[in-house]
């Protein structure tokens, strides 16, 4: 038997490919949801009110104090468990009925999992806003949601980037578990490539491969956004003249 | 009312004869003087009134009382020690901090005040407080330009987003105000890779901008290097010069002496004394400002 056999990667190319599509789908549609519920709930979570603020903060506290794979088994195999989820799926009901699409459960646990994740990301970043900032945004006459929208936010999401860029990579790396409910990801392709060749080193080092190219790409991608939108705190670059 | 006309008859006849003198001079003086609001006005329109202003923290109270009034054209410097209440006098002007008593007059228009739950004077309508930060603009003791913005953005920001004006007018006003302040070069950059000089002069060209009525300062050059602090002061005395209204809240003895028309010395949350700089800071009255310039004098 050779070290490393390549015609089990090559006659599984197919399936690795659908793996990993699936995964990109997941992680892509959980992080652009979870994105687009964190800010607005990452507003609420730095308001001085306590009951705006405080059931974002349980919320955040609940899905970062447990593993993303016990979120996922509770929502896939959880639902099914309740009387009136069964009564809804019997009478077809077409929003209970997604609780039986493995692909649904999986995309609901990961969407609440980063968007908890997000919140506390893009909330720490606000509270850190220099107060004089915002202090002159009042002097300039702007409203609380005026200095919200074009100075607090504008500059927060992009402080936030290198520790969301983090996040993201762990999302990836995190859909790893969507093969423990019957879907096929890049791990799960690498699985069924497994038992099918009984070549777990070939099958586990490709898919391994796979990750490790796609956080390449991920970490090229924040790398250039830094460029673009953090250039305001980089240090200034040798050479360069400020005056235009 | 009574304490206003208390405090102000401190200045000699002649003083206060002299000061407006010299802004009817300066209002004269060239063609800078059609720009902006506060210059299409006479020399003796009031632009800021305070009023037997009181501010407490807790048990606190840090102003006692003080009492100011501004006309177009008038150059106040407020002075004192830290801790005296200069700058929270100037902060409760525009409602950065909420007076707990008092009256403030701003265009000639009362200022409508409420209670908030902490026992503070808020402005009552919220159209009248931003009218009031737009009409009095402020530049701060450590600049607070909005550090993800490039100069240029910073200058157009309030004016396109607070006051709604074109965006090529907007481009205009702020080539005029940093060619002005001499940062027009620097329009791309952002303030974090710039001097502390230059990013105030920034921040003057960004309150310009506004076209505002009075720019209050607040201890402008108190965070600059020693060598920085000449550029920010010309740009000040020149704008004096123009027939701008100013309340500068300053530790530069050399500029409220040499630019200002009118001083006050703040001592524990009291004015002390004030007048036109030229009497009051050569001819001390009180023994405390006498102890306090001898302090500072160089």
């Amino acid at each position: 038997m050779e070290l490393f056999d390549f015609q089990v990667i090559t006659t599984s190319l197919p399936e690795f490919w659908r793996g990993l599509l699936m995964t990109l789908q997941l992680t892509g549609i959980a992080l652009l949801a979870g994105f687009a519920g964190a800010v607005p709930l990452a507003v609420a979570r730095v308001s001085k009110n306590r009951w705006v603020s405080g059931p974002v903060a349980a919320y955040t506290y609940f899905f970062r104090g447990t593993p993303m794979l016990v979120q996922l088994l509770l929502i896939y195999y959880g639902a099914g468990q309740w009387q009136w989820m069964q009564e809804a799926w019997q009478a077809g009901h077409p929003f209970w009925l997604l609780f039986r699409e493995p692909f649904f459960c999986a995309l609901l646990a990961f969407g609440l999992n980063t968007c908890a994740y997000t919140i506390e990301i893009i909330a720490g970043a606000m509270r850190n806003t220099p107060h004089g900032e915002i202090e002159a945004a009042k002097a300039m006459g702007m409203s609380r949601y005026k200095a919200l929208q074009r100075i607090v936010l504008p500059s927060s999401l992009r402080r936030m980037l290198p520790s969301y860029s983090n996040e993201v990579i762990l999302m990836l790396q995190g859909s790893a578990i969507a093969s423990a409910v019957t879907l096929v990801d890049i791990t799960g392709a690498a699985r069924n490539v497994y038992s099918r060749h009984f070549a777990p080193f070939e099958a586990f080092v490709f898919a391994g491969l796979v990750y490790l190219v796609l956080t390449f790409v991920l970490v090229g991608l924040f790398k250039y956004a830094e460029g673009r939108w953090l250039a305001h705190l980089a240090p200034r670059k040798a050479g360069k003249k400020l005056e235009a | 009312m009574m304490n206003n006309t208390a405090t102000l008859g401190r200045i000699s006849v002649d003083d206060t004869h002299n000061s407006r003198a010299r802004q009817d001079v300066l209002r004269s003086a060239g063609p800078a003087v059609t720009q902006g609001n506060a210059m299409n006005q006479t020399a003796t329109v009031e632009q800021v009134r305070v009023e037997d202003l009181h501010k407490s923290y807790g048990d606190n109270e840090v102003l006692k009382g003080v009492s100011l009034s501004a006309n177009s054209g008038d150059v106040i410097s407020i002075i004192g020690s830290s801790g005296s209440g200069k700058s929270t006098w100037l902060r409760c002007i525009n409602f950065l901090e909420n007076p707990t008593s008092g009256r403030i007059v701003v265009g000639g228009k009362e200022v409508g005040l409420t209670r908030n739950r902490k026992g503070d004077l808020v402005v009552a309508d919220p159209k009248q407080l931003q009218q009031i930060r737009t009409r009095l603009s402020m530049v701060f003791q450590h600049f607070n330009l909005w550090s993800h913005m490039t100069v240029l953005e910073n200058v157009i920001e309030a004016p396109i987003h607070v006051l709604g004006i074109p965006k090529a007018e907007v481009m205009e006003r702020a080539e005029r105000y940093l060619e002005r302040v001499g940062v027009w070069n620097l329009r791309n950059a952002y303030p974090a890779h710039m001097s502390g000089g230059q990013q105030q002069r920034v921040a003057i060209a960004r309150a310009l901008a506004m076209e505002p009525s009075v720019l209050l300062f607040d201890e402008p050059t108190s965070a600059l290097d020693p060598e920085l602090v000449g550029e920010v002061l010309k740009v000040m005395r020149s704008l004096a010069e123009e027939g701008r209204t100013m309340l500068v809240v300053t530790h530069e003895m050399g500029f409220a002496r040499e630019v200002s028309n009118h001083v006050i010395f703040v001592h524990r949350g009291r004015v002390e004394e004030e007048g036109n700089p030229k009497e009051v800071l050569v001819r001390p009255q009180s023994e405390r400002l006498q102890q306090f310039l001898s302090g500072s004098l160089k």
